[in-house]
Protein backbone atom coordinates (compact mmCIF):
# COMPACT_ATOMS: atom_id res chain seq x y z
CA UNK A 1 0.00 0.00 0.00
CA UNK A 2 3.21 2.26 0.38
CA UNK A 3 3.99 1.74 -3.02
CA UNK A 4 0.40 3.04 -4.05
CA UNK A 5 0.40 6.32 -1.61
CA UNK A 6 4.13 7.18 -3.15
CA UNK A 7 2.58 6.71 -6.04
CA UNK A 8 -0.42 9.39 -5.30
CA UNK A 9 2.09 11.47 -3.54
CA UNK A 10 4.72 11.48 -6.73
CA UNK A 11 1.49 12.11 -9.03
CA UNK A 12 0.18 15.49 -6.83
CA UNK A 13 3.50 16.73 -6.74
CA UNK A 14 3.96 16.92 -10.45
CA UNK A 15 0.79 17.79 -11.21
CA UNK A 16 1.25 21.01 -8.59
CA UNK A 17 4.73 21.52 -10.26
CA UNK A 18 2.89 21.83 -12.86
CA UNK A 19 0.16 24.08 -12.06
CA UNK A 20 -0.38 26.28 -14.88
CA UNK A 21 -1.76 23.20 -16.67
CA UNK A 22 -4.49 23.29 -13.99
CA UNK A 23 -4.85 27.14 -14.53
CA UNK A 24 -5.76 26.27 -17.81
CA UNK A 25 -8.17 23.63 -17.51
CA UNK A 26 -9.90 26.01 -15.55
CA UNK A 27 -9.51 28.99 -17.98
CA UNK A 28 -11.10 27.05 -20.66
CA UNK A 29 -13.72 25.52 -19.11
CA UNK A 30 -15.04 29.07 -17.84
CA UNK A 31 -14.22 30.18 -21.23
CA UNK A 32 -16.60 27.95 -22.88
CA UNK A 33 -19.17 29.36 -20.70
CA UNK A 34 -18.62 32.77 -21.32
CA UNK A 35 -18.23 32.69 -24.93
CA UNK A 36 -22.00 30.75 -24.93
CA UNK A 37 -24.25 34.26 -23.55
CA UNK A 38 -22.48 35.74 -26.96
CA UNK A 39 -23.46 32.78 -28.92
CA UNK A 40 -26.91 31.96 -28.23
CA UNK A 41 -28.09 35.83 -27.85
CA UNK A 42 -28.88 37.94 -24.19
CA UNK A 43 -32.26 35.84 -23.94
CA UNK A 44 -31.36 35.31 -20.05
CA UNK A 45 -34.73 32.96 -19.53
CA UNK A 46 -33.07 30.73 -22.37
CA UNK A 47 -29.71 30.84 -20.96
CA UNK A 48 -30.70 30.07 -17.62
CA UNK A 49 -32.28 26.72 -18.95
CA UNK A 50 -29.43 25.41 -20.95
CA UNK A 51 -27.00 26.70 -18.04
CA UNK A 52 -26.33 23.04 -16.33
CA UNK A 53 -25.68 21.50 -20.28
CA UNK A 54 -23.20 24.22 -21.28
CA UNK A 55 -21.21 23.67 -18.04
CA UNK A 56 -20.91 19.69 -18.30
CA UNK A 57 -20.11 19.89 -21.99
CA UNK A 58 -17.04 22.52 -20.75
CA UNK A 59 -16.51 20.43 -18.07
CA UNK A 60 -16.59 17.39 -20.43
CA UNK A 61 -14.07 19.30 -22.98
CA UNK A 62 -11.94 21.01 -20.31
CA UNK A 63 -11.40 17.21 -18.64
CA UNK A 64 -10.65 15.76 -22.48
CA UNK A 65 -7.53 18.33 -22.39
CA UNK A 66 -5.86 17.52 -19.37
CA UNK A 67 -5.87 13.48 -20.71
CA UNK A 68 -2.64 14.05 -22.40
CA UNK A 69 -0.45 14.34 -19.30
CA UNK A 70 -1.71 11.32 -17.89
CA UNK A 71 0.23 8.90 -19.20
CA UNK A 72 2.14 10.29 -22.33
CA UNK A 73 4.93 11.86 -19.92
CA UNK A 74 5.71 8.67 -18.41
CA UNK A 75 5.30 6.75 -21.47
CA UNK A 76 7.79 8.68 -23.30
CA UNK A 77 10.39 8.43 -20.24
CA UNK A 78 10.03 5.18 -19.72
CA UNK A 79 8.60 5.00 -16.17
CA UNK A 80 5.54 3.13 -17.47
CA UNK A 81 7.94 0.50 -18.54
CA UNK A 82 8.96 0.03 -15.01
CA UNK A 83 6.12 0.41 -13.35
CA UNK A 84 4.81 -2.71 -15.56
CA UNK A 85 7.78 -4.71 -13.46
CA UNK A 86 6.80 -2.67 -10.02
CA UNK A 87 5.84 -4.94 -6.96
CA UNK A 88 2.40 -2.33 -7.11
CA UNK A 89 0.26 -4.31 -9.58
CA UNK A 90 -0.54 -1.52 -12.88
CA UNK A 91 -3.96 -1.61 -12.12
CA UNK A 92 -3.17 0.24 -8.56
CA UNK A 93 -0.37 2.25 -10.36
CA UNK A 94 -3.30 3.44 -13.03
CA UNK A 95 -5.93 3.85 -10.11
CA UNK A 96 -3.87 6.58 -8.16
CA UNK A 97 -2.94 8.43 -11.64
CA UNK A 98 -6.77 8.49 -12.19
CA UNK A 99 -7.33 9.52 -8.79
CA UNK A 100 -4.50 12.23 -9.17
CA UNK A 101 -6.32 13.36 -12.27
CA UNK A 102 -9.78 13.55 -11.15
CA UNK A 103 -8.51 15.62 -8.22
CA UNK A 104 -6.09 18.22 -10.52
CA UNK A 105 -8.66 18.30 -13.84
CA UNK A 106 -11.69 17.91 -12.40
CA UNK A 107 -12.41 19.22 -8.91
CA UNK A 108 -11.03 22.09 -9.84
CA UNK A 109 -13.62 22.79 -12.60
CA UNK A 110 -16.51 21.96 -10.04
CA UNK A 111 -14.54 24.87 -7.57
CA UNK A 112 -15.01 27.35 -10.78
CA UNK A 113 -18.69 26.77 -11.48
CA UNK A 114 -20.12 29.84 -9.88
CA UNK A 115 -18.13 31.84 -12.33
CA UNK A 116 -20.02 29.93 -14.81
CA UNK A 117 -23.06 30.10 -12.86
CA UNK A 118 -22.71 34.03 -12.75
CA UNK A 119 -22.07 34.59 -16.29
CA UNK A 120 -24.84 32.24 -17.37
CA UNK A 121 -27.26 33.53 -15.21
CA UNK A 122 -27.52 30.63 -12.61
CA UNK A 123 -29.99 30.89 -9.92
CA UNK A 124 -28.34 29.40 -6.52
CA UNK A 125 -30.48 26.65 -6.29
CA UNK A 126 -29.37 24.98 -9.95
CA UNK A 127 -25.48 26.37 -8.84
CA UNK A 128 -25.89 23.51 -6.17
CA UNK A 129 -27.48 20.74 -8.21
CA UNK A 130 -25.37 21.65 -11.06
CA UNK A 131 -22.33 21.37 -8.59
CA UNK A 132 -23.07 18.00 -6.76
CA UNK A 133 -23.68 16.29 -10.30
CA UNK A 134 -20.42 17.42 -11.57
CA UNK A 135 -18.75 16.20 -8.19
CA UNK A 136 -20.88 12.18 -8.66
CA UNK A 137 -20.33 12.74 -12.53
CA UNK A 138 -16.68 13.53 -13.30
CA UNK A 139 -15.41 10.63 -11.49
CA UNK A 140 -16.82 8.57 -14.41
CA UNK A 141 -15.65 10.86 -16.93
CA UNK A 142 -11.98 10.72 -15.47
CA UNK A 143 -12.18 6.89 -15.75
CA UNK A 144 -13.18 6.43 -19.33
CA UNK A 145 -10.89 9.14 -20.22
CA UNK A 146 -8.06 7.01 -18.99
CA UNK A 147 -9.46 3.84 -20.85
CA UNK A 148 -9.31 6.13 -23.62
CA UNK A 149 -5.62 7.52 -23.48
CA UNK A 150 -4.46 4.15 -22.72
CA UNK A 151 -5.76 2.78 -25.51
CA UNK A 152 -4.21 5.27 -27.65
CA UNK A 153 -1.06 5.97 -26.14
CA UNK A 154 0.55 3.26 -28.34
CA UNK A 155 -0.87 5.35 -31.67
CA UNK A 156 0.72 8.22 -33.16
CA UNK A 157 -1.44 11.16 -32.54
CA UNK A 158 -3.21 9.37 -30.39
CA UNK A 159 -3.97 12.72 -28.57
CA UNK A 160 -7.05 12.96 -31.52
CA UNK A 161 -8.05 9.62 -31.31
CA UNK A 162 -8.69 9.36 -27.53
CA UNK A 163 -11.98 12.20 -27.85
CA UNK A 164 -13.61 9.85 -30.48
CA UNK A 165 -13.29 6.64 -28.46
CA UNK A 166 -14.18 8.39 -25.30
CA UNK A 167 -17.43 10.46 -26.77
CA UNK A 168 -19.89 7.57 -26.86
CA UNK A 169 -18.62 6.32 -23.44
CA UNK A 170 -19.33 10.29 -22.07
CA UNK A 171 -22.96 10.20 -23.69
CA UNK A 172 -24.66 8.96 -20.59
CA UNK A 173 -22.94 10.83 -18.43
CA UNK A 174 -23.97 13.65 -20.08
CA UNK A 175 -27.31 12.99 -20.03
CA UNK A 176 -27.80 11.67 -16.29
CA UNK A 177 -25.30 14.80 -15.26
CA UNK A 178 -28.08 17.36 -16.70
CA UNK A 179 -30.83 15.66 -15.88
CA UNK A 180 -30.14 15.30 -12.35
CA UNK A 181 -29.70 19.05 -12.73
CA UNK A 182 -33.04 20.07 -14.86
CA UNK A 183 -35.45 17.14 -15.37
CA UNK A 184 -38.12 17.25 -18.01
CA UNK A 185 -39.95 14.75 -15.10
CA UNK A 186 -40.07 16.72 -12.02
CA UNK A 187 -37.90 15.91 -8.98
CA UNK A 188 -38.03 12.29 -8.62
CA UNK A 189 -36.53 11.66 -12.08
CA UNK A 190 -33.65 14.17 -11.07
CA UNK A 191 -33.02 11.40 -7.81
CA UNK A 192 -33.06 8.84 -10.12
CA UNK A 193 -30.86 10.43 -12.82
CA UNK A 194 -27.99 11.16 -9.61
CA UNK A 195 -28.44 7.77 -8.63
CA UNK A 196 -27.51 6.49 -12.14
CA UNK A 197 -24.77 9.04 -12.82
CA UNK A 198 -23.44 7.66 -9.22
CA UNK A 199 -23.35 4.38 -10.73
CA UNK A 200 -21.64 5.22 -13.56
CA UNK A 201 -18.95 6.71 -11.40
CA UNK A 202 -18.42 3.54 -9.63
CA UNK A 203 -18.93 1.12 -12.35
CA UNK A 204 -15.72 3.71 -14.26
CA UNK A 205 -13.90 3.59 -11.05
CA UNK A 206 -13.81 -0.07 -10.58
CA UNK A 207 -13.18 -1.27 -13.99
CA UNK A 208 -11.28 1.58 -15.68
CA UNK A 209 -7.90 1.06 -13.68
CA UNK A 210 -8.40 -2.54 -14.79
CA UNK A 211 -9.49 -1.98 -18.33
CA UNK A 212 -6.68 0.62 -18.65
CA UNK A 213 -3.92 -1.26 -17.28
CA UNK A 214 -4.79 -3.96 -19.81
CA UNK A 215 -4.21 -1.73 -22.31
CA UNK A 216 -0.85 -0.04 -21.39
CA UNK A 217 0.62 -3.59 -21.10
CA UNK A 218 -0.80 -4.79 -24.54
CA UNK A 219 0.08 -1.68 -26.34
CA UNK A 220 3.21 -0.37 -24.93
CA UNK A 221 5.52 -2.96 -26.45
CA UNK B 1 29.50 -1.12 2.85
CA UNK B 2 25.53 -2.29 3.93
CA UNK B 3 25.51 -6.70 4.16
CA UNK B 4 24.02 -7.39 0.67
CA UNK B 5 21.02 -10.34 0.65
CA UNK B 6 21.78 -13.59 -0.45
CA UNK B 7 19.68 -14.59 -4.00
CA UNK B 8 17.97 -18.07 -3.64
CA UNK B 9 19.60 -20.04 -6.37
CA UNK B 10 17.17 -19.02 -9.49
CA UNK B 11 18.51 -19.63 -13.37
CA UNK B 12 17.13 -17.96 -16.42
CA UNK B 13 16.04 -20.71 -19.30
CA UNK B 14 15.69 -19.58 -22.44
CA UNK B 15 14.06 -22.62 -24.54
CA UNK B 16 14.12 -22.06 -28.46
CA UNK B 17 13.44 -18.49 -27.96
CA UNK B 18 12.20 -16.59 -30.84
CA UNK B 19 11.87 -12.44 -30.70
CA UNK B 20 11.28 -9.83 -32.46
CA UNK B 21 9.84 -6.38 -33.44
CA UNK B 22 6.96 -5.44 -35.73
CA UNK B 23 6.55 -8.77 -37.50
CA UNK B 24 10.45 -8.67 -37.90
CA UNK B 25 12.30 -12.11 -36.22
CA UNK B 26 15.33 -10.51 -34.85
CA UNK B 27 16.38 -13.38 -32.94
CA UNK B 28 15.49 -16.94 -33.27
CA UNK B 29 16.39 -20.40 -31.73
CA UNK B 30 17.83 -18.91 -28.86
CA UNK B 31 18.30 -22.34 -26.03
CA UNK B 32 20.29 -20.87 -23.31
CA UNK B 33 20.35 -21.21 -19.46
CA UNK B 34 21.83 -18.28 -17.62
CA UNK B 35 22.44 -19.93 -13.60
CA UNK B 36 22.73 -17.80 -10.49
CA UNK B 37 25.94 -15.93 -9.91
CA UNK B 38 26.62 -16.13 -13.35
CA UNK B 39 26.28 -12.86 -16.00
CA UNK B 40 25.49 -13.43 -19.64
CA UNK B 41 26.74 -10.55 -22.12
CA UNK B 42 24.85 -9.81 -24.89
CA UNK B 43 26.91 -8.25 -27.96
CA UNK B 44 26.29 -7.67 -31.42
CA UNK B 45 25.63 -4.67 -34.22
CA UNK B 46 22.90 -2.30 -33.72
CA UNK B 47 19.54 -3.52 -34.99
CA UNK B 48 20.64 -7.29 -34.00
CA UNK B 49 18.53 -7.80 -31.21
CA UNK B 50 19.97 -6.67 -28.44
CA UNK B 51 17.23 -4.63 -26.80
CA UNK B 52 14.59 -6.78 -28.09
CA UNK B 53 16.10 -9.92 -26.29
CA UNK B 54 16.32 -7.94 -22.95
CA UNK B 55 12.72 -6.74 -23.27
CA UNK B 56 11.29 -10.05 -24.01
CA UNK B 57 13.18 -11.72 -21.09
CA UNK B 58 12.07 -8.83 -19.18
CA UNK B 59 8.58 -10.41 -20.09
CA UNK B 60 7.83 -6.55 -21.45
CA UNK B 61 6.70 -7.79 -25.06
CA UNK B 62 5.47 -11.24 -25.96
CA UNK B 63 8.33 -13.90 -27.63
CA UNK B 64 7.72 -14.57 -31.17
CA UNK B 65 8.03 -18.23 -30.36
CA UNK B 66 9.18 -20.55 -27.12
CA UNK B 67 9.75 -19.91 -23.92
CA UNK B 68 11.42 -17.66 -21.12
CA UNK B 69 11.53 -19.58 -18.07
CA UNK B 70 12.86 -18.32 -14.28
CA UNK B 71 13.86 -21.85 -12.51
CA UNK B 72 13.96 -21.87 -9.16
CA UNK B 73 11.50 -18.71 -7.80
CA UNK B 74 9.58 -18.59 -4.87
CA UNK B 75 6.16 -17.55 -5.85
CA UNK B 76 5.23 -15.20 -3.26
CA UNK B 77 8.55 -13.27 -3.68
CA UNK B 78 6.92 -10.81 -6.05
CA UNK B 79 8.75 -9.48 -9.17
CA UNK B 80 12.19 -10.71 -9.74
CA UNK B 81 13.68 -8.76 -12.69
CA UNK B 82 15.09 -5.44 -12.58
CA UNK B 83 14.54 -3.93 -16.05
CA UNK B 84 17.23 -1.16 -17.39
CA UNK B 85 16.74 0.35 -20.42
CA UNK B 86 17.85 3.10 -22.56
CA UNK B 87 15.15 5.54 -20.75
CA UNK B 88 16.12 6.79 -17.49
CA UNK B 89 12.65 7.34 -15.82
CA UNK B 90 14.00 10.28 -14.07
CA UNK B 91 11.43 13.43 -14.05
CA UNK B 92 12.31 17.20 -14.08
CA UNK B 93 10.52 18.60 -10.94
CA UNK B 94 11.16 15.78 -8.70
CA UNK B 95 13.92 15.54 -6.70
CA UNK B 96 17.18 13.22 -7.01
CA UNK B 97 16.65 11.46 -3.47
CA UNK B 98 12.73 11.94 -3.92
CA UNK B 99 13.02 9.85 -7.29
CA UNK B 100 14.67 7.24 -5.18
CA UNK B 101 12.13 6.98 -2.34
CA UNK B 102 9.74 6.99 -5.15
CA UNK B 103 10.76 3.51 -6.56
CA UNK B 104 12.01 2.55 -3.12
CA UNK B 105 7.65 2.84 -2.34
CA UNK B 106 6.69 1.24 -5.51
CA UNK B 107 9.89 -1.88 -5.90
CA UNK B 108 9.85 -2.57 -2.41
CA UNK B 109 12.90 -1.58 0.62
CA UNK B 110 14.54 -4.41 0.11
CA UNK B 111 18.37 -3.51 -0.84
CA UNK B 112 20.15 -0.47 0.04
CA UNK B 113 18.49 2.47 2.18
CA UNK B 114 18.25 5.76 -0.45
CA UNK B 115 20.74 7.87 1.40
CA UNK B 116 23.73 5.09 1.08
CA UNK B 117 22.73 3.81 -2.70
CA UNK B 118 22.95 7.90 -3.85
CA UNK B 119 26.41 7.69 -1.65
CA UNK B 120 27.20 4.73 -3.57
CA UNK B 121 26.58 5.61 -6.96
CA UNK B 122 27.95 9.06 -6.11
CA UNK B 123 25.10 11.59 -6.35
CA UNK B 124 25.04 12.39 -2.95
CA UNK B 125 25.48 15.76 -3.03
CA UNK B 126 22.78 16.40 -5.61
CA UNK B 127 20.24 14.21 -3.49
CA UNK B 128 18.36 17.90 -2.81
CA UNK B 129 18.81 18.52 -6.59
CA UNK B 130 15.94 18.67 -8.39
CA UNK B 131 16.72 15.59 -10.81
CA UNK B 132 15.79 17.86 -14.11
CA UNK B 133 19.12 19.39 -13.66
CA UNK B 134 21.19 15.99 -13.37
CA UNK B 135 23.51 15.51 -16.74
CA UNK B 136 23.15 12.26 -18.49
CA UNK B 137 25.69 10.76 -17.06
CA UNK B 138 23.98 12.00 -13.90
CA UNK B 139 20.93 10.30 -14.28
CA UNK B 140 21.66 7.04 -15.50
CA UNK B 141 23.71 7.07 -12.22
CA UNK B 142 20.46 7.78 -10.49
CA UNK B 143 18.49 4.85 -12.70
CA UNK B 144 21.25 2.28 -11.54
CA UNK B 145 20.80 3.35 -7.87
CA UNK B 146 17.23 1.71 -8.57
CA UNK B 147 18.76 -1.40 -8.64
CA UNK B 148 20.44 -1.04 -5.60
CA UNK B 149 17.73 0.21 -3.40
CA UNK B 150 15.38 -3.17 -3.60
CA UNK B 151 16.97 -6.45 -4.39
CA UNK B 152 16.12 -8.19 -7.26
CA UNK B 153 17.79 -11.75 -8.40
CA UNK B 154 17.69 -10.52 -12.08
CA UNK B 155 18.90 -7.74 -13.65
CA UNK B 156 18.67 -6.59 -17.41
CA UNK B 157 20.63 -3.67 -18.45
CA UNK B 158 20.47 -2.23 -21.81
CA UNK B 159 23.73 -0.22 -22.50
CA UNK B 160 23.81 0.66 -18.53
CA UNK B 161 27.45 2.18 -19.37
CA UNK B 162 25.75 4.91 -21.96
CA UNK B 163 26.29 8.31 -20.98
CA UNK B 164 28.93 7.17 -18.03
CA UNK B 165 32.54 8.36 -17.13
CA UNK B 166 34.95 6.08 -16.53
CA UNK B 167 34.34 6.05 -12.74
CA UNK B 168 30.71 5.26 -13.61
CA UNK B 169 32.11 2.44 -15.99
CA UNK B 170 33.96 1.01 -12.84
CA UNK B 171 30.70 1.68 -10.11
CA UNK B 172 28.92 -0.54 -12.61
CA UNK B 173 31.30 -3.64 -13.14
CA UNK B 174 31.97 -3.08 -9.02
CA UNK B 175 27.80 -3.63 -8.73
CA UNK B 176 27.56 -6.54 -11.11
CA UNK B 177 30.47 -8.16 -9.28
CA UNK B 178 29.00 -7.91 -6.34
CA UNK B 179 25.10 -8.28 -7.74
CA UNK B 180 26.65 -12.19 -9.02
CA UNK B 181 28.97 -12.56 -5.95
CA UNK B 182 25.32 -12.63 -4.00
CA UNK B 183 23.74 -15.08 -5.69
CA UNK B 184 22.42 -12.68 -8.70
CA UNK B 185 22.17 -12.93 -12.54
CA UNK B 186 22.69 -10.49 -14.91
CA UNK B 187 22.21 -9.95 -18.47
CA UNK B 188 23.61 -6.84 -20.27
CA UNK B 189 23.94 -5.28 -23.44
CA UNK B 190 26.78 -3.65 -24.10
CA UNK B 191 29.15 -2.12 -26.56
CA UNK B 192 31.92 -2.19 -24.18
CA UNK B 193 34.37 -4.36 -22.65
CA UNK B 194 32.87 -5.28 -19.09
CA UNK B 195 36.05 -6.62 -16.85
CA UNK B 196 34.45 -8.91 -14.66
CA UNK B 197 34.57 -12.97 -13.72
CA UNK B 198 31.84 -15.08 -14.66
CA UNK B 199 30.49 -13.50 -17.65
CA UNK B 200 29.92 -15.48 -21.07
CA UNK B 201 29.33 -13.43 -24.18
CA UNK B 202 26.14 -13.88 -26.70
CA UNK B 203 27.21 -12.84 -30.16
CA UNK B 204 23.90 -11.86 -31.58
CA UNK B 205 25.11 -11.02 -34.95
CA UNK B 206 26.47 -14.35 -35.20
CA UNK B 207 23.19 -16.27 -34.77
CA UNK B 208 20.99 -13.93 -36.65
Amino acid sequence: MSGFSALLRRELRLALAHGGEMLTLVLFFVIVGAITPFAVGPDQALLARIAPGIVWIAAFLAMLLGLGRLFGPDHEDGTLTLLRLAELPLAAAVAAKVIVHWLTAALPLVLATPILALLLAMDGETLGRTMVSLLVGTPALAGFGAVGAAVTLAARRGGLLAPILIAPLSVPVLIFGVGAVSPSGGPDQAWTALLLLAALSLMAAALSPLVAALALAWGEE
Amino acid sequence: MTQRQVFPPLSLHLRALACGRGGMVLVEGLELVVPAGTGLLLRGPNGAGKSTLLMTLAGLIPPLGGAVELAGQDGEAGPAIHYCGHRNAVRPRLGVAETLAFWTAVNGASGLGVADALERVGLARQARLDAGHLSAGQQRRLALARLLVTARPVWLLDEPTAALDAEGHGLLEAMLAEHLAAGGLAVVATHETLDLAGLRTLDLGATA
